[in-house]
Parts: structure tokens; sequence; C-alpha cells
């Protein structure tokens, strides 16, 4: 059993707060990722758990314990590095043999060449030399055993690191950005071993990725950190679909969302970009809101009106089976980004004039302090709708 | 310079002109080995050849080693170097990784106080250290040669910087499998800091083996004399007028670091001026 | 904020939680320091005594009128130090001192430049160039120095009879007031030029390509133009550095002194580290030997502040 509960952690370096008030409950076997850019703070929040780093403020238990102030080393967790931190002066048996033999030799036993000659330490040598075999094999890295990291390739390297947190068999992997020194083939591989291997193992995992489409493939829930908070913690399909924060309906996505600064006219109805759209009956007049529509949320239509946007084409990018089409609108300061299926869109050039529908219910809307504007029905219909197909 | 090739007239002005003063900068060692080995007679006869019409070789190094103890001086000098060098690393590492890695209050004041007494010329504390070594009963002993040097300010700013270098992230690694900080200094930080130890070894090495200023001064026992101190006693008493041992016995003094310098080069280069590059 | 955010932090077990963390988290710190400071301890402690409080004790002693063994000292303010600048003694040796470092540093830096330019300027037989020049920087001098003693022997010297062979007038080298100097300042550059050397030739492999390449297409690109406008302005810093350093090394020359000349013929050789050394431990004049020590101090000191300032404007110790 190793739930992870954290309580309104903070850390500040100076007069920099890095984590403000982040509170978060993992369950135990879950896949957990912590998504930002860089320097949001989801790296040091890792390092918190792993006892590497300490907060300022706040409390962590994994497990039924409270770990604060607990060494790493009596965590019973495991970590994979960015740079995968792996001994260069030690062959791949030696690093990954490291750990076990930390935990299962005494002080005395683990003296070089002394050490060998006390009673039962010669014993526990090879059954560390075994469990590493095994678990070297089961990686695929069996016969690299006698190479130094600096003879493997980065995705050996990788497996290397995996290897070495896993033969401890700890409650809670870590995984700070494992996957970012790899090219972009090897990525999508390891990226469905990892996950295999999560299913596998069965234990908690918490991965810090500032990539999203890591983020959407592998966890069971993912959560969006900015600026040292946690902003939403959600499947995979409903960070996307139903953002909680105006910054985390722009941070997922690609190409981004286009945010279309509107003004309420009467009950139910915002005017932005020379058109107008449906939205809820509880916006109050007058006030401002920011239209949130994904690219793929719009479609080609005969002509403008309402809930219409019209432009001028900038540029078409062909993407295969789907065209990006960049329209100026004008009353806007960026391009508006549509995703158009190719064959429902035939024939689009530049410099021609566009209309693009959207249905009211694909509206995201925001207030103007970045919170989400949920209407009553409307958000619980997108969840129960998101869930049944999930099913 | 450029990496462009010279004409061949040039070429050979590039060569003949290094050769020439390659060969002024050796003979002083042509010098010390045409003379050792060398019988008195033709020594004090005037005549330029480099190698002697009786080889004299045997004789002179034989007196050498027999006539002085030469072989005593050799083996202080390596136990002298070896004993500074094993505690130079066993206290500059700790210090130099807890700078490089660790934060702690404190920190700062220790590394100014490291820059400081890097830039202190050492002849200037021998009149203290010497009365230290008298109050301490240790002068003319191993110790009195070793105990001045066991922590060498140097090392630890070198070794401080090659730890800064490795990432922090093999170090948290090393946290979690356990490790203590002691531990990580010994089994991970300086294996991987090899490069960086074998060229302070080798400045540390070099500087004590031909050191004479504090030898001098610390014993007066023959029988603990490192080679420079040896070899200046062997010169006064021989009252410099039996060139051929006293030739034979610098050889000798000489020969190891010489030896060691050509077969790694590179490395000694490194290790004597990398201090001043850094 | 959203309705799939577990939100422990609300719950009512929370208020106790971080007072007790708090605890543990400054043993944590202690423990932390402690590991820190035990690491460096030694280190600290090893420096205050060998090298700190030693500073400050010559200080002190140079202000007293103590003798090595005796059992009592007076304080006498800078008595010694008035002492010190009227001992014609001392003045000789600090004005050849200044000589043979204004020898010495010229000429070790014009010759390893020399040196290292014409060993880059070609690719064959660089590593055994720079290693016979390197050679006597890492051999033994005092070794080298009864070398050097028998080269200059006045009669069956290398350097005599060669002087003769050729008719030129000879000398006795280390015992004549007029040569002595000199000839050890020969052998100062001839132990420090490989040193300049090896730092002109790291300076030299820094310089960029592109720079001779575009010197080229300017017209500069015969051998003394390409010298002219790349390379001796792109060896500044290193020049001032090397500058440093061998002013260093000739300001702290002692072994061939000792073995050669004993600061003889009269003072004509005794420089600053001899005269410490002979106030200090062979007069046991200790008082005094203290304050020559604080002299030399004050002009290496600031030698080695000009080296930091220089230093510090091309690495940043981070």
């Amino acid at each position: 059993m190793a739930a992870i509960t954290i309580e309104k952690i903070e850390r500040t370096f100076g007069a920099t707060t890095v984590l403000r008030h982040v509170s978060l409950e993992i369950a135990d076997g879950e896949f957990l990722t912590l998504l930002g850019p860089s320097g949001c703070g989801k790296s040091t929040l890792l390092r918190i758990l792993a006892g590497l780093d300490v907060q300022t403020g706040g409390s962590v238990a994994i497990g039924d314990r409270v770990v604060d102030g607990v060494r790493p080393k009596r965590r019973d967790v495991a970590m994979v590095f960015q740079s995968y931190a792996l001994y260069p002066h030690m062959t791949v048996q030696e690093n990954m043999s490291v750990p076990l033999r930390m935990r299962r030799l005494n002080g005395w036993q683990r003296l070089p060449l002394l050490g060998r000659l006390l009673p039962g330490t010669k014993a526990v040598h090879a059954a560390i030399e075994i469990e590493v075999m095994r678990t070297a094999k089961a990686l695929g890295i069996g016969h690299l055993l006698a190479r130094k990291p600096g003879q493997l390739s980065g995705g050996q390297r990788q497996r290397v690191a995996v290897g070495r947190a896993m033969v401890r068999q700890p409650a809670v992997f870590l995984m700070d950005e494992p996957l970012s020194n790899l090219d972009a083939k090897l990525r999508v591989q390891m990226r469905a071993e990892i996950k295999e291997l999560h299913k596998r193992l069965g234990v908690t995992f918490v991965y810090v990725t500032h990539d999203q489409s890591e983020a959407v493939t592998m966890s069971d829930r993912v959560a969006v950190m900015l600026d040292g908070e946690l902003l939403q913690v959600a499947p995979p399909q409903e960070i996307y679909a139903d953002p909680d924060d105006r910054r985390v309906a722009e941070f997922i996505g690609a190409p981004k969302i286009n945010m279309l600064e509107a003004r309420v006219r009467d009950g139910g109805v915002a005017e932005t970009a020379g058109t107008s759209f449906s939205v809820s009956p509880e916006a109050s007049l007058g006030t401002g809101l920011a239209l949130g529509i994904r690219p793929e949320a719009f479609h080609v239509v005969e002509a403008g009106g309402h809930n219409v946007l019209t432009g001028a084409v900038r540029l078409v990018e062909h993407m295969g089976s789907d065209l990006f089409v960049h329209l100026d609108v004008p009353g806007t300061d960026h391009p508006v980004i549509a995703r158009l299926l190719a064959e429902r869109a035939p024939q689009i050039a530049s410099g021609q004039t566009l209309h693009l529908g959207v249905k009211p219910e694909r509206l995201l809307l925001f207030t103007a302090d970045g919170k989400r504007l949920r209407p009553k029905n409307h958000a619980t219909a997108i969840v129960v709708q998101m869930k049944e197909r999930q099913q | 310079m450029s990496t462009q090739r010279l004409s061949p007239p040039s070429a050979f002005v590039r060569h003949a002109v290094l050769l020439i003063t390659g060969a002024l900068i050796l003979i002083p060692f042509v010098w010390m080995v045409s003379l050792s080995i060398k019988p008195p007679g033709e020594i004090f006869r005037a005549s330029f050849s480099f190698w002697p019409e009786h080889f004299y070789g045997v004789e002179n190094y034989t007196r050498a080693l027999t006539g002085s103890p030469l072989p005593r001086y050799m083996l202080n000098g390596v136990i002298v170097c070896a004993a500074i060098l094993a505690l130079q690393i066993a206290i500059c590492t700790p210090a130099a990784y807890a700078l490089a890695k660790l934060d702690f209050p404190g920190r700062n004041l220790l590394f100014a106080l490291v820059l400081i007494a890097l830039l202190l010329p050492h002849e200037v504390l021998a009149l203290p250290l010497f009365i230290l070594g008298a109050k301490l009963g240790i002068l003319n002993s191993y110790a009195a040669l070793v105990f001045p040097y066991v922590v060498s300010p140097f090392g630890i700013f070198l070794f401080r910087q090659f730890f800064k270098t490795i990432p922090d992230d093999v170090v948290h690694a090393a946290r979690l499998d356990g490790f203590s900080e002691l531990a990580i200094v010994w089994r991970i930080m300086v294996p991987m800091a090899l490069p960086a130890i074998i060229a302070f070894g080798i400045f540390s090495v070099v500087s004590h083996w031909n050191s004479l200023f504090w030898p001098l001064i610390a014993v007066s026992d023959q029988t603990l004399m490192p080679p420079p101190l040896g070899i200046l006693v062997f010169k006064n008493e021989e009252a410099g007028n039996d060139y051929g041992p006293l030739m034979a016995a610098s050889t000798l003094v000489v020969a190891p670091l010489i030896v060691a310098f050509l077969s790694a080069q590179r490395w000694f280069v490194e290790g004597l001026t990398g201090g001043a590059v850094k | 904020m959203s309705m799939t955010v577990p939100s422990v932090g609300q719950q009512g077990k929370s208020s106790q939680v971080p007072l007790a963390s708090s605890n543990a988290l400054r043993r944590h710190r202690l423990a932390e320091n402690f590991a820190a400071w035990s690491l460096a301890g030694p280190a600290l402690l090893l420096l205050v005594f060998l090298f700190f409080l030693p500073v400050f004790a010559v200080f002190a002693i140079a202000l007293t009128d103590w003798q090595f063994g005796a059992s009592s000292f007076a304080f006498v303010g800078l008595a010694n130090f008035r002492e010190v600048f009227a001992d014609e003694g001392f003045r000789a040796s600090f004005i050849n001192t200044i000589l043979y470092v204004a020898i010495v540093v010229p000429g070790t830096i014009i010759l390893g430049l020399a040196i290292a330019l014409l060993i880059e300027s070609g690719k064959s037989c660089r590593a055994f160039y720079r290693a016979v020049h390197f050679l006597p920087f890492m051999a033994t001098l005092t070794a080298m120095a009864i070398a050097w003693e028998a080269l200059l022997h006045p009669t069956i010297g290398l350097v005599n009879q060669t002087l003769t062979s050729f008719g030129l007038p000879t000398a006795n080298w280390l015992r004549d007031e007029n040569t002595v100097l000199p000839v050890l300042a020969v052998i100062g550059i001839w132990q420090n030029l490989g040193y300049a050397m090896v730092l002109f030739l790291a300076g030299l492999k820094s310089i960029p390509q592109d720079l001779y390449d575009a010197a080229d297409i300017d017209g500069a690109d015969a051998w003394l133009d390409r010298l002219r406008t790349v390379t001796l302005p792109m060896l500044g810093p290193v020049t001032m550095f090397v500058f440093i350093v061998v002013a260093l090394k000739a300001f702290e020359t002692f072994d061939t002194v000792q073995v050669l000349t004993q600061g003889g013929p009269g003072h004509a050789s005794e420089m600053l580290l001899f005269t410490l050394y002979r106030e200090s431990f062979e007069y046991l004049r200790t008082g005094y030997g203290a304050s020559v020590a604080v002299v030399f101090l004050f002009i290496v000191m600031a030698l080695t502040l000009i080296q930091a300032r220089v230093m510090d404007k091309k690495v940043h110790y981070q």
C-alpha cells in the first residue's frame, strides 16, 4: 500500500516561491503525471517526494507514514533521472547492484576486499547477482551487464536507469523527464514500455514531464502545474475537453486553443470579432469573457452569421488527413487556427474568405480572471458524455 | 597559430631553431650524465667529448649509491610524497565535495578561506610552522616533513571545480541508493574525478619530491632527508671535487620524474599547469 | 477548484501535520549541516592551524625581539622593520631580487612565446619539442643546480672551455659579483621558459581559426602581419597571466642561491627568500626573520591580487 498524500506543500528559495500550497492525493498503483512547462515547480515537487529536497511548509505521507525529514534511502521510493545519473565508473551490473548492496549488506560487509571475506557476504552477492540478471533480462539489457554507461546508447542507458530503480522493488516509482534525452522515435517506443512496466509492477508511478503527448498517452491522471500552482488534476481526456482554468486550456493541445475576448451583450449572447456566439444565460450583462475554441471545433459553413467566424485565409497547412487553416479575423490579435478534415474542406486557398461555424456546446468560456465558466447542466453533460465515450 | 602548411624553407628554419634551442635546454642534462660516466682524469681534462674514453659509469654510480645514503634519500622521498598525497586527498576531497554539492551555513566563508590560503606563499609560514613543530616535538621526523602540507588549498579548489561539473542528479541517485555522504565522496565523486585526482597527484608529487626549502628547516638527520636535501649534503661533503659520483647521484635523483614525465607527458603538463590555466 | 481534485487540504486533520513536519524539517536541516561540517571540518581546522594562525603569528613575532629558544621577549613595535630596511644586507637582497625578477620575467616570456609560436607554426614533432623545452621545469632544481655548477666551473666547465676555444674571455661565473646574478637569472629562465611555453601554447590553441581567415582576406597574410594583427593581441590576457605567474616563481627563488652561491660573493647574489631562511633558521633571529617574511608576503600578495583581478575577468569561480 503506497498511496501518496501531499498536503499544502510550499517551497521557497529565498524570495522566490516555487511551490504554493500544493495538495494532491495519489492512489496506490496509480500512474500520475505532473505536467507543466519548465520552471513550474514539478521537478521540485518530485524531489520533495523523494526526500532530495525539503519543503518549507506542508507535509508528505507515503503509505501510512509521514515522511517529512525521512532520508531518501528510507522512503521506499526509486527514481529515474532525466540525465539517468548512472555511475560512469561502474558497469551496468554494478550500477544495478548498488541499491541492493546498500540495503542488504552492513557497513563491514560493504568494505572493499575485506567485506568479501566476512560470513554471509558471498551469499548476498550471489542473490543480488541473480536478481540483477533477472531484471536486466526483463528489460532486454542482459547482454550489456559488463559494459560501462559510456559504451551504451541513449536508449540502453535509459533502460539501465529504469533497471536500477526496478531491482529495489520500491513502493513508488518517481520519474523525472526520463524520455527527454531520447530521439523522437525511441521516445514513442519507451513510452509504451514504461506504460507496460507500470501495468506489470502495479506500483504507484509519479511521472514528471513537460511533454503533453507523454502525459496524455501514459497517465491515469494528469496534474497540470503552472507557476508553482496545481491547476487541475484529472484524467487526460478531461484535462483537454473540460479544463478548469484558462491557463490549462492554453497549455494543453497543439495547435493551441483559440482565445477570443468577448463581451456579453444580453442574456446568452457574447459579441466578438464582428460576430456573436450563444453563451450560457448565467453570464452577466456587460462582463468580459474569453471564448476558447479548440481548432477542431470548427466546421465550414456557407455564410456568416450567429455562431460563425468569418475571415480571410492567410495560410493553409496540409497535414495529411487534416488541414490547419490560419484565418485572419478582423478584431482579433492572432490568426484563428482551425483544424479541418481534408476531405470535408476541399479547395481552400489562401486569400479566400472562409466562414467557420462553432456549435455553442463546444465553446469553453472563461471569466476575466481565467476561471472556467460552466453553465450548470452543460458542464456535467460534457463530463457524462465523455465518460460514456470512455467506457 | 594557423594550421596552414609552411613552405619547405620555413619548415626547415622552424626545425633548425627548435633543435638548437632544444639542444641548449638539454645541455645541463647531457653534461650531468656525461660527467657521471667519466673517470676523474677525464673530467679534469679540457675536452668536449660526451662519451668517455674509459667508461667509468659503474664506479661512479656505485659510489653514489654506497658512499652516501642515496637509496635512503630516495626511499624518504617516496614515503614523504606518498604520505602527503594520501593525506591531502583524504582531507581535501570531502571538503571539496561539501563546498561543491552541499548547502550549509558558512560555506561561502569556508570557500573564501580556501581562496585566501591559496594566495599565501608557503615559505612565509615556515617560521611559525617550525615553532609549531618544535612545540609538538615532531621536528626531525617524517611527521615534520609532512604536516605542513596535509591540507592543500589548491587541492580543495581544484576538486571543488571538478565536482561542480558532476551533475547533481548523480549525487541524488546515490542518496536514493543509500550511500552516506562520506560514501558518496569515496565511491562516487573520487572515482568520477579521477582525471583531476591524477593531475593533482602529479602536481603534489613533483612539488614535494623537488622541494628543498622546508626539508632544510625541518630535518637534520641524514636518515630522514628527502633527495634534494640529501644530495645537497652529499655535495657539501664531497667538497665539489669528486664530480663523477656527485653527477651520478644527481642523475639518479632527477631520473624518476623525468622517466615518469616522458611516459605520461600529457598528464604532467596538465597537472603542472592545469591549476594555472583553470 | 475542480470537482476532480481530491482536496485533502480542506479536511480537518491537516491542522497539526505542518507543525509536526516543521520539527522534522528542522531535524533534517541539522543533520544536513552536521554532515557538511563533518566533511569540511578537518580541512577547515587544518587550514586554520597550518595557514591562518601561522600568518597571524608571523605578524605578531615581527613586532617582538624574540629569539628562537629564548624564554622571554618584548614588544618592540616596528623596530624590526626599521632594522630590516636599514640593513645593508637586506637592501642588497631586496635590490638583487628585483633585478633578478627584472631579467627572468621578460627573458622567460619572450623565449617562451617565441618557442611556443615556432612549435605551433608547424605540425611535425610538436610533442617532442614541447617535452624537451618543458623538461627543466619538472626536474629537481637542486640536482640540476649541481649540474649547472659543473657547467660553469671556471676551469673544467663546458662554458669556459667553449669560450676559450673561440678565443673569448672567460669568467669565474659564480664567484664574480658582476656575473653571479645574471647567471642565476639565466638558470631561472632556463627552468621556467618551458612553463611559459606551455601556457602560451594553450593560449594559441584558443585563438579561433576564423580570425586568421579574416586576416587573410583583409590582406594580412604574411607571417609577421598575422602575428601582429591576430596572434599577439589575442594573447594579451595569457601574457598578463604568464607575467604574474613567472614573477611569483622568480620572487620565490631559493634553491639555486642555496646550492650555488649562498648569497655570495658578499651579498651579490642574496635574494629575499634566502635572507628569510638565513636570518630565521641559521642565525635564529626570529623577530627579524619574521619581519623579512612580512615584507616578502606583502610583495607576493600584491602580485597575486593583481593575478586574481586579471583571472577574475576570465574565470568565475562558480
